[in-house]
């Protein structure tokens, strides 16, 4: 590859690039009219207008980019995470114009993307699954039936859902009853699919994922996994490599679930096959991602390894550079995610950037996407920055992220620098016996 | 009348009332979108709508008049 379009902005732009540059390849980046300041735009061998802000007349404009890559003759696209990365008619359309997507293959895209389907992939492959319905829920008395049986609590879950959003946790029968009708329009409405799937609810849950990786010769490896149980609003503030509280035992069977995962749908490039865990260690599939993850970075630091330059040579038909047995953890990393938003309430807060002061350090990185002077708009994700600590052990890691962060500066904006301080320094944090509902359970900030 | 003013920039996402509707106290009347999340917008006092100053899709800035109560 010589020349590829990153179809993306800010933080995930700057890191491609930053490969890039590195191995000679050239890069287009795209920008809307609120990102035309950002500093990848800059980095980029050649930037390119795609459109006004709101990102559906820009980094959803399928069309567009597609025009673009063309008049720049790129030999490939990435499309980053969030925005078209898991796409399957983006994906496809690229194909169709000769153009290599840096990423999966368009099926498997489509077979992830659907959680039922998903399911029923996992459990051909003999991967664990959260003990639920294979087939849509039809009616009420079918839910209730499914739900019984399964034994409350149980989740009712939109299959379209995501994020979050479309589901609902049922302790009772009354719940089910109450909810029913309600989730299914909203489902209907948010994701123009109103298939519904009811799955045993795990509490006291740890958010753990593998990063995998594969290529077009049928091989698969693992890289390891993250744990991401630090999370606010289902999404993920705080993320670690490898998993503190955990048994060796279960982390090799974890790890070994998630290539048998990818193995089964022929997977092609990075991937994240994401489970949950209750407090016996019983780990069952959530969903896999089919992109390179936000947190990848605390993969890097623990492996050595570039993920983008492994993208990069696997999307041009190349073997894995590594062999499993090649492929060793040193030491510890703990990502933080820097949001723009009100530390307490979790509120967004766009504006300008009035301070700036998140240097790079031994053992820190900092990967981001706007600096001093620049204006975080309403219109895409909160974050900001991604610092990345690393270190010998964790407790030498806690202890460099508490001086960092401490030290660390943005004015002009509200940021979660003063929630992330607090976070790693409460016990739970510190023992690494934290869950899914950590947040909700700290004590709320009060300046 | 009492003003309903939007509390941050984002794209109105839904809006969930139409003119004539009575509504309560606390009740939400009008989804905002901005920087990936959902904003209700509550109203403070029991009312009625009286005029609805926005639209779904369209862009709102801070402190812009979402809707008007009587």
């Amino acid at each position: 590859m010589q020349k590829i379009l990153i179809a993306n902005r800010g933080e995930i732009a700057e890191r491609i690039i930053r490969t890039c540059q590195r191995l000679g390849v050239e890069t287009v980046a795209i920008y809307s009219d609120a990102d035309k300041d950002l500093p990848y735009v800059q980095q980029a061998t050649v930037a390119r207008h795609v459109g006004e802000a709101p990102p559906q007349k820009s980094y959803l404009n399928v069309e567009r980019i597609l025009e673009i890559a063309k008049e720049e003759d790129v030999d490939g696209v990435h499309p980053g995470y969030g925005f078209l990365s898991e796409n399957g008619e983006f994906a496809q359309a690229l194909h169709d114009a000769g153009l290599t997507f840096i990423g999966p293959s368009v099926d498997v895209i489509k077979l992830m993307g659907d959680k039922l389907s998903s399911r029923r992939a996992m459990i051909k492959a003999g991967v664990p699954v959260v003990p639920g319905s294979e087939q849509p829920v039809e009616s009420l008395e079918e839910a209730l039936v499914l739900a019984e049986k399964i034994g409350f609590p149980v989740m009712l879950k939109a299959s379209g859902g995501g994020g979050g959003i479309g589901m609902h946790r049922c302790e009772n029968k009354e719940d089910i009853e109450n909810t029913f009708e309600q989730t299914k329009k909203r489902a209907k409405a948010y994701f123009k699919n109103e298939d519904m799937f009811i799955e045993k609810y795990v509490g006291n849950a740890k958010h753990i994922e593998v990063q995998i990786f594969g290529d077009a010769h049928g091989n698969v490896v693992h890289m390891f996994e993250r744990n991401c149980s630090v999370q606010r609003r289902n999404q993920k503030v705080i993320e670690e490599a490898q998993s503190p509280a955990m048994s060796e035992e279960t982390r090799k069977k974890i790890c070994e679930a998630a290539v048998l995962a990818a193995k089964e749908v022929d997977y092609k490039n990075a991937g994240t096959v994401e489970f949950i865990m209750d407090e016996e260690e019983n780990f069952y599939f959530l969903e896999m991602n089919t992109r390179l993850q936000v947190e990848h970075p605390i993969t890097e630091c623990i492996t050595g390894l570039d993920l983008v330059e492994w993208q990069l040579q696997v999307a041009a038909g190349e073997k894995l550079p590594l062999q499993q047995e090649e492929i060793t953890s040193t030491g510890h990393a703990i990502e933080f995610r820097l949001y723009a938003e009100d530390p307490v309430k979790f509120f967004p807060s766009p504006g300008l950037i009035t301070k700036w002061h998140l240097p790079s350090e031994e053992g820190v990185r900092v990967d981001s996407g706007y600096g001093l002077d620049l204006k975080v708009t309403p219109f895409y994700d909160p974050m900001i920055a991604k610092i990345i600590v690393s270190g010998d052990t964790r407790e030498a890691t806690i202890e460099r992220a508490k001086e960092y962060l401490t030290a660390a500066s943005v004015e002009g904006i509200k940021t979660n620098l003063p929630f992330l301080i607090r976070a790693i320094e409460t016990n739970e944090f510190v023992s690494g016996q934290y869950h899914t509902g950590f947040i909700q359970s700290m004590n709320p900030i009060t300046t | 009348m009492k003003k309903v003013e939007a509390a941050m920039a984002g794209t109105v996402w839904k809006v969930l009332v139409e003119v004539g509707d009575e509504v309560t106290a606390g009740q939400t009347v009008i989804i905002l979108e901005s920087m990936k999340m959902e904003i209700p917008v509550e109203v403070m006092m029991d009312g009625k709508v009286a005029s609805i100053s926005t639209a779904e899709g369209e862009f709102v800035n801070d402190g812009d008049v979402l809707l008007e109560l009587e």
